[in-house]
């Protein structure tokens, strides 16, 4: 295997065009009305017009099957995420799983141990949840200085989707947990199993074995065919490609739980098992990289969740925090998954710092940047849920800013 | 590597017979900017027997989906003159008639207007029109697939007309579309001020051609024909202007030779999507009847679930939040014990209204009247475990 | 009229159906008992302890021609060059502005990374190593790191007892630890 292509370094321009260069399309009727349209199509497809991808990393990353890619939330609306457009990690490439072949081990300390068929586990009691799933490195860039141009880079290891799925509950009481087990291991079928230790009291509260993403199956880059969802917690734990848990009476101290997902303080001390991605919000326009037409009405939006539950409030402040109003929140709210917020905005055209600020049902309220430095220092790299500034310029361009 | 490699090795991949039988000795596939399905994956939209490609129904796989928002790329269709290519830039969207200040919208103006975004259902009033006299269709998609439920993003149509001014005598409000049939329909205006969307998003992206790019109207509850695609124009009035659609089309012939116009609410109905029509159960055992129900009137108060035909009926679990005028998932746990079934569903909504038996309807409207048929649905599940459509007595 | 059957005579009604009752999910009767070779072939995580290690063994004499051949293309040579995927040195930079972040200056278990670079090792053909072999690099890392000794031989009872340097570097989760409402 020539592994120089893992390593190839330089600017590659990643550019659309690379996609849509293959033909030009025929410009659409000036009156569509006197033309016959186009024919029934058995899978359909989104408008050649519309062109949000998610972002990969530019530079590329060191290899193409390791890192993320990013959800384009400049270009969203409402609260559910295309599933096409999910972002995603990984760190072994995308595995491609034949569901027929794909079986889910559970076992250790139970009494019962079983392997279960996706079809077996698809004949269970099930049920469909809106969630956010967010990767705990989300915003990581932002801790020092305005780096992500955009709001997709920002903030986009974040989306929100309708999962359908067995409450992992039941197959625990249905294997029957022996005594004494505390905590469950979950493994993934890619080459790196990604292997979690999750404290058993999440395992039997409300995490599921998820199939169903938007109404089907699970796309292959968030999963296919069976993952993990643990509401609320950083997305690394809902383990995707699933397909082993065991049951254990202590935390197996894995690579991504003892090293990557931990926390560096100040001090040289770091944070383990930081679970629960808190309250966060982010305007998604006007947000970087956009560009304004001219003072003017407007609606500043944006989303807003927490680990914790359901958001309460979300408010906005267009002169960098000085004054807030109360956004609107899309009814109904759920818990732990995407608020859609917006307040109506009247841009008089001069220079403004617009900000977003949530609190969750927990009385908990988003921080500034300055306030997690204090207590974090620097490099704790993860859980950078600090309130977001994007500047409007008096012509109209956003940028990411510091205040 | 660039977009292309990467493009390129997925695209090897979904052309694969086989996947790797161990995937954890395998390095997987790189990063992608759009994601696809499994080709594993293969549920699809099936269109209704037509005289062209650009005439009539595609249908949603409601045997084949989960939860309850519908994947977009399977939401069901009906357009009369093929989907039109609408380039956003251009398209335009004009508010005349009785109004103090007739407008023409780009679509960059409209979506910077206040917006919100709800989860509803669009249900074609034509959906089960085959049922009527017997079971024709073998599977759910036939019989019920003219149904999805998404979340649509747009402006409240009522802000609109609140910025144009109303003139006296307006009553009526005429929506017509940019495609090649117009689809012309007339709206009263008491619904047009109550929670009609002028919609631009769908799932939380743009809609969908087959579904009306760039813009298109969403009325909660009401006949999918309603739900202009493809808007270009909104004509206040005072009267209704008796278009095709609404005057011949979406009309109901009752037995007497009358025709009721303008039945447009889509009353309570539900269906049972598993075990459903041409699925097989794999042998007595444990399994989840599962379905959906909606109404047109706002909320799902209940389902019940029989598995006798109608003798006996237990309540079925609502998946929560039961939202209204949008498809509600209920599930049931059923022990099948090897022997002839045949299951039924039937629902009640917020307004004390009860989904019929088809006998009841039939009383009513007789046979010929093509739409609103939101009868009891049974699925017979044989011996064998094959599951087929059937009518009960 | 409809009966709810109770739970034990629907389990007794499933075992006259001949079921193997016990191997599958007693109250949905789906799923088999796994066998042992099934699970063997699966359960490869290994916690601190050393549960699970498999009989090996390895010096880092034995593991250097291993990673060299295996790992250093992305690896590098030795380890500590910031070109690639970095795996020595950093030792006491934690507490400073500029952390680094290595086997040798922050993993806290050995264990942990024979496991890792089991299961998921080398990038492109993980799993492919033998038992040996993943006993030699550990030790080869290790003694790049300055942990152990070129001769030193880890093997399922040795491993686990190997102390990282930075074993006592982690504390739980603090938060919340700002955002505190004052309303």
């Amino acid at each position: 295997m020539n592994r120089r292509r893992f390593l190839k370094r330089g600017v590659m321009a990643l550019g659309a065009t690379a996609v849509g260069s293959a033909h030009a399309p025929s410009p659409a009727s000036d009156d569509p009305s006197k033309v016959l349209g186009g024919p029934k199509r058995p899978y359909g497809d989104r408008s050649r017009f519309e062109r949000a991808v998610r972002g990969l990393p530019q530079p590329p990353t060191k290899t193409d099957e390791w890192g993320p890619s990013v959800t384009p939330l400049g270009a969203s609306m409402g609260i559910i995420t295309p599933s096409a457009l999910h972002f995603e990690v990984h760190r072994g490439g995308v595995a491609d799983i034949d569901p027929k072949k794909h079986r889910l081990l559970i076992h250790g300390m139970v009494e019962r141990p079983v392997i279960l068929t996706v079809d077996e586990i698809k004949r269970l009691p099930s049920v469909s949840r809106i969630y956010f799933l967010e990767c705990a490195g989300n915003t990581l860039s932002e801790w020092t200085a305005p780096t992500a141009p955009t709001v997709d880079w920002t903030h986009g290891m974040t989306s929100c989707s309708e999962w359908t799925g067995v409450p992992l509950s039941l197959l625990l009481r249905e294997v029957g947990v022996r005594k004494g087990a505390t905590w469950i291991i979950a493994e993934g079928a890619d080459g790196t199993g990604n292997e979690r230790s999750l404290p058993l009291a999440k395992a039997m509260n409300d995490i599921l074995v998820a199939y169903g993403q938007n109404g089907e199956a699970i796309r292959p880059e968030n999963g296919y065919p069976l993952r993990l969802i643990v509401p609320g917690w950083e997305g690394n734990v809902s383990v995707k490609w699933l397909r082993r848990l065991t049951a254990t009476d202590r935390p197996y101290m894995t690579r991504i739980e003892s090293v990557d997902h931990t926390g560096l303080m100040p001090d040289g001390k770091a944070r383990r098992f930081m679970f629960v991605m808190e309250a966060k919000s982010v305007i998604t326009f006007p947000s970087g990289g956009q560009q304004m037409a001219g003072p003017g009405s407007y609606e500043i939006t944006g989303l807003a969740w927490s680990g914790h539950g359901r958001i309460r409030r979300v408010e906005v402040s267009t002169d960098a925090g000085k004054t807030w109003r109360d956004a609107t929140l899309q009814q109904p709210v759920l818990p732990f998954a995407h608020t859609r917020f917006g307040l109506p905005w009247r841009w008089n055209g001069r220079e403004a710092i617009v900000q977003s600020r949530c609190t969750d049902e927990t009385g908990y309220v988003q921080p500034t940047l300055k306030e997690l430095v204090k207590v974090r220092g620097v490099n704790s790299k993860f859980h950078l849920n600090a309130i977001q500034s994007w500047k409007v310029d008096a012509d109209g361009s956003v940028t990411n800013v510091h205040v | 590597m660039a977009l292309g490699a990467s493009l390129a090795a997925w695209s090897t991949v979904m052309r694969a017979q086989s996947a790797p039988d161990d995937p954890s000795k395998v390095l997987g596939q790189p990063k992608r900017p759009l994601g696809t399905r499994s080709r594993f994956e293969t549920a699809a939209r099936k269109a209704l027997r037509g005289k062209t490609d650009e005439h009539g129904a595609n249908m949603t796989p409601l045997g084949d989906l989960v939860g309850t928002i519908t994947p977009s790329e399977l939401h069901f269709t009906v357009f009369r003159g093929g989907v039109p290519e609408i380039d956003p830039r251009t398209h335009r969207l004009l508010i005349h008639g009785r109004v103090e200040r007739p407008v023409l919208l780009s679509m960059d103006d409209i979506k910077r207007l206040p917006s919100i975004s709800r989860i509803y259902f669009l249900e074609c009033s034509g959906n089960g029109q085959s049922e009527w006299r017997g079971p024709r269709e073998p599977t759910v998609q036939g019989t019920h697939g003219l149904t999805s439920s998404s979340e649509w993003t747009g402006v409240p149509l009522s802000l609109l007309l609140r910025e144009v001014g109303l003139r006296k005598g307006a009553a009526w409000i005429i929506a017509e579309g940019a495609d090649a049939t117009g689809n012309e329909r007339s709206i009263p205006v008491t619904k047009a001020m109550d929670d009609i969307l002028v919609a631009y998003g769908q799932n939380g992206e743009a809609l969908r051609p087959e579904n009306g790019y760039p813009l298109r109207l969403i009325v909660p509850g009401w006949e999918g024909n309603v739900s202009v695609k493809w808007l270009r124009r909104l004509t206040v009035v005072d009267r209704p202007y008796m278009t095709r659609m609404e005057s011949v089309e979406h009309a109901l012939l009752m037995p007497d030779g009358t025709v009721r116009g303008f039945s447009v609410v889509m009353e309570a109905k539900s269906v049972i999507t598993f075990p459903s029509g041409g699925q097989r159960l794999t042998g007595p055992g444990f399994y989840e009847i599962t379905g959906l129900a909606w109404s047109g009137r706002g909320q799902i108060r209940r389902v019940d679930v029989s598995t006798d035909a109608g003798a006996t009926w237990r309540r079925a679990t609502l998946q929560e939040p039961a939202l209204p005028k949008a498809h509600v998932r209920f599930r049931l746990p059923w022990r099948w014990d090897g022997s002839e079934a045949v299951l039924q569903s039937q629902c009640v909504d917020e307004t004390g209204g009860v989904q019929p038996t088809l006998r009841e309807i039939v009383k009513l409207r007789g046979v010929n009247s093509v739409h609103h048929l939101n009868a009891i649905q049974s699925w017979k599940v044989a011996a064998d475990g094959t599951v087929s459509n059937v009518h009960v007595v | 009229m409809s009966r709810r059957l109770p739970l034990a005579a629907t389990i007794v009604a499933l075992v006259a159906c001949a079921w193997p009752v016990a191997a599958q999910l007693p109250t949905y009767g789906v799923g088999r008992a796994p066998t042992a070779e099934e699970i063997k072939a699966w359960d490869l995580t290994i916690p601190p302890d050393g549960a699970g290690l498999p009989p090996g063994r390895g010096t880092a004499v034995d593991g250097k021609p291993v990673f060299v051949q295996r790992c250093a293309s992305c690896h590098g040579e030795t380890g500590e060059d910031e070109k690639y995927f970095r795996l020595v040195g950093g030792r006491g930079t934690l507490a400073t502005d500029k952390p680094i972040k290595t086997v040798g200056s922050y993993w806290p278990y050995a264990t942990t990374l024979w496991s890792y670079i089991r299961r998921t090792q080398p990038f492109d053909e993980p799993g492919s190593l033998t038992s040996d072999q993943v006993y030699g690099v550990t030790a080869y890392l290790l003694h790049l790191n300055g942990i152990i000794g070129e001769s030193e031989v880890l093997d399922a009872a040795s491993l686990p007892k190997i102390r990282m340097p930075n074993r006592d570097g982690f504390i739980p989760d603090a938060r919340p630890d700002v955002g505190k409402t004052k309303r």
